[in-house]
C-alpha cells in the first residue's frame, strides 16, 4: 500500500532559538504544546510518539509532562541529522496504518549539552567505526565533510565561491526571520572569505550555527484535519535512504562516495510522488555544512553530476531571485541547528503561506535530511 | 618506530576481534588488508563477513603500503587537548595503488620520524604517491605516509 496523501500536519510549534535557560525537556514540552495548540488538538488526543535516536527527551518524559493519554505507537529514526524527515515519515506511516490516530513528532536540542557533543566524550581507546579515523586526528563532523568536500571539489571544479552563494543566501533569508539566531546580522563575501578556518577547505561560515531550542509537528488523518485550526499541509510522500557499502560520515570506502544516501531516497521519494523535482517550489535542505546544498541538490535531481555548486550561482538558491529557493527560513546556517527539524517547519509553512520568505503560491515544498549519514525526506503539498 | 606517549590521544582498541590482525600487522611493519578466504574479495576496514558471498572466513594479505592522496583536509583549533597544540595538521585518505577500493585515513608527515604537523599542508595535492610508515602511539603502532617517487 502507499500512504500518499493520507495523512497531514496539522499543528506545529517551536521554542525560540539561541542560547537558552531551560532545559532540553522544557523546550521539547513547550514546543509539543504549542504545536497541539496550533491544530486545536487536546493532549489526550494523542496516541503516537516518533523522535530521534539522540534525542535527549523519550517518550515516557514527555507523556508525563504534556499530559498525554494512551500511547499505541512509538519510534525512534537514527543517524543524527539524516533522521528528521524518517521521523516525519514513522509518524505518518503509523497514522495512515492505523496504528495510533495523531502522532507527534518532535525534537528538542541544546549546545551545550552531552547528547549533543557526542565527539567529546569519546574514550580515547576506540573500538566502533571511528578507530579507522580518529587516531588520525580526524575528529569532528566538520573535519569528515570537509574531506569529501575536497574530493567533490577536485573532481567537479566546485568553488569556495559556490560555498559561499550557500552561506549567504541561508543568511538574508535569515535577515528577514525574527525568530532566526542570525536575523541581525548580515553577511557579505568578503566575511565569508575572510574567516577563519575550521577544517580546510571549510570556514566558519561554511558551518551550521550551535542552537538550543525545540520545535514540533502534529501529523494526522485528513479527515481529521477537516476541523483543526489551519489549513492541513499534506504528506504527500516520504523516503529514507541507505545504499550499499555506506559508512556514516566517514564515507571513504566504497567505489563512488560523492553518491550518498540522497541519491537512494530521492529515487525512491520521485517514485512514491506524482511530482518530479521541477514541480518542486521551495525546498529546504539539510545544511549542516554548506557543502551539504550542492551534494543534495545533484542527489534529489535538481541538476546533473558535479552541477550542484554552479546551480547556487546568481542567486539561484535565494528567495525573490531564484528558480528555487532553498533553507527560506535561514535553515541550519542562519536560523537554528536543531537536527534540521527547523527544516521540516518551515517546508510546512511554506506550504500553510506563513513563511518570512513566503514562495508565493507554493504548491510543493521539499525537505531533506542530512546527505552523507542514513537519510530521509518529504515532500508536504498543498490539499487537493 | 617513532614513539609519542601522550593519554589525551586516540588509539584504536585492540579488544576488537575483527580489526586486531590489522594493528598487530602494523606492529611487524605490515599494511595488512583483510581478504575473504572464500571468494578472495579484499575489504577494509575489517568486519566479520564478506558482502559479496557472506562467507565468514577471513585471511588477512600483506599489501605493497604504497597509494595516492584521494582527498586530504586541514583541522584547525579548536580541536581536543592534545590535538589543538598539533593544529593546524593534515589528514590525508590515502586509494591503495593495488585495489583503489581500499582507502586508509592517515596523516601525511615528512619523515618516518616526524609529527602530523611536519608538512606544510600547501603542497599537499591530491594524487600525489604515498607510502606507509609506522609510528607507535601510547604503545600501538599505526600507520603514517610519506611521500614517494610516483
Amino acid at each position: 500500500m502507499s500512504i500518499k496523501d493520507l495523512t497531514a500536519v496539522v499543528g506545529i510549534g517551536q521554542t525560540e532559538f539561541g542560547r537558552l535557560e531551560q532545559n532540553e525537556l522544557t523546550l521539547a514540552c513547550r514546543a509539543i504544546s504549542l504545536a497541539l495548540d496550533d491544530a486545536g488538538i487536546a493532549p489526550h488526543e494523542v496516541d503516537g510518539l516518533a523522535s530521534s535516536t539522540m534525542e535527549p527527551n523519550r517518550e515516557v518524559e514527555v507523556a508525563r509532562n504534556v499530559g498525554l493519554g494512551d500511547i499505541t505507537f512509538f519510534s525512534q529514526v537514527g543517524y543524527g541529522g539524516g533522521a528528521a524527515c524518517g521521523i516525519i515519515g514513522h509518524a505518518a506511516m503509523a497514522v495512515a496504518t492505523g496504528q495510533c490516530n495523531v502522532a507527534v513528532a518532535w525534537r528538542g536540542r541544546k549546545r551545550a549539552a552531552k547528547s549533543s557533543r557526542p565527539w567529546t566524550q569519546a574514550s580515547t581507546r576506540i573500538a566502533d567505526k571511528n578507530m579507522w579515523s580518529r587516531p588520525f586526528g580526524m575528529l569532528r563532523p566538520v573535519d569528515e565533510i570537509a574531506m569529501l568536500t575536497r574530493r567533490y571539489m577536485h573532481e567537479y571544479g566546485a568553488t569556495r565561491d559556490h560555498l559561499a552563494n550557500v552561506a549567504l543566501a541561508s543568511r538574508a533569508h535569515a535577515n528577514r526571520n525574527p525568530n532566526a539566531a542570525m536575523y541581525t546580522k548580515p553577511m557579505t563575501r568578503d566575511a565569508y572569505m575572510d574567516s577563519r578556518w575550521i577544517s580546510e577547505p571549510l570556514c566558519l561560515f561554511d558551518n551550521c550555527l550551535e542552537s538550543d531550542g525545540a520545535l514540533a509537528v502534529v501529523i494526522a488523518r485528513r479527515d481529521r484535519a477537516a476541523d483543526t485550526r489551519h489549513e492541513p499541509v499534506i504528506v504527500h510522500a516520504v523516503a529514507q535512504g541507505l545504499p550499499p557499502q555506506h559508512q556514516t560520515m566517514t564515507n571513504f570506502f566504497n567505489d563512488d562516495p560523492l553518491r550518498g544516501p540522497a541519491w537512494v531516497t530521492a529515487r525512491k521519494l520521485w517514485e512514491r510522488a506524482d511530482v518530479g523535482p521541477r514541480d518542486v517550489n521551495v525546498a529546504q535542505l539539510y545544511d549542516a555544512f554548506s557543502p551539504l546544498i550542492p551534494l543534495s541538490l545533484e542527489g534529489y535531481g535538481f541538476c546533473e553530476r558535479g552541477e550542484g555548486g554552479a546551480f547556487t550561482d546568481n542567486g539561484n538558491t535565494q528567495w525573490g531571485t531564484g528558480a528555487l529557493p532553498v533553507n527560506t527560513s535561514g535553515g541550519g546556517m542562519s536560523e537554528a541547528y536543531v537536527h534540521g527539524f527547523n527544516l521540516i517547519v518551515e517546508g510546512v509553512r511554506q506550504i500553510r503561506g506563513t513563511s518570512t520568505s513566503q514562495v508565493e503560491n507554493a504548491q510543493v515544498s521539499l525537505v531533506t535530511s542530512g546527505e552523507g549519514v542514513p537519510t530521509s525526506a518529504v515532500l508536504f503539498t498543498k490539499a487537493r | 618506530m617513532l614513539e609519542t606517549n601522550d593519554d589525551r590521544l586516540f588509539v584504536p582498541d585492540l579488544d576488537d576481534d575483527d580489526s586486531r590482525p590489522f594493528w598487530e600487522g602494523c606492529a611487524l611493519g605490515e599494511l595488512r588488508v583483510q581478504a575473504c578466504a572464500s571468494c578472495s574479495q579484499w575489504r577494509m576496514p575489517p568486519r566479520p563477513m564478506c558482502p559479496r558471498c557472506r562467507s565468514l572466513d577471513v585471511t588477512w594479505v600483506v599489501s605493497s603500503g604504497r597509494g595516492t592522496v584521494w582527498s586530504f583536509v586541514v583541522p584547525h583549533a579548536p580541536l581536543l587537548p592534545g590535538y589543538t597544540e598539533l593544529a593546524p595538521y593534515n589528514v590525508i585518505v590515502v586509494e591503495l595503488n593495488e585495489n583503489s577500493l581500499i582507502r586508509f585515513v592517515g596523516n601525511l608527515v615528512l619523515g618516518p620520524n616526524a609529527p602530523i604537523n611536519s608538512i606544510d599542508p600547501a603542497t599537499i595535492a591530491i594524487g600525489e604517491a604515498v607510502a606507509v610508515v609506522f609510528q607507535r602511539v601510547n604503545g600501538i603502532a599505526l600507520p603514517f605516509w610519506i611521500r614517494a617517487p610516483s
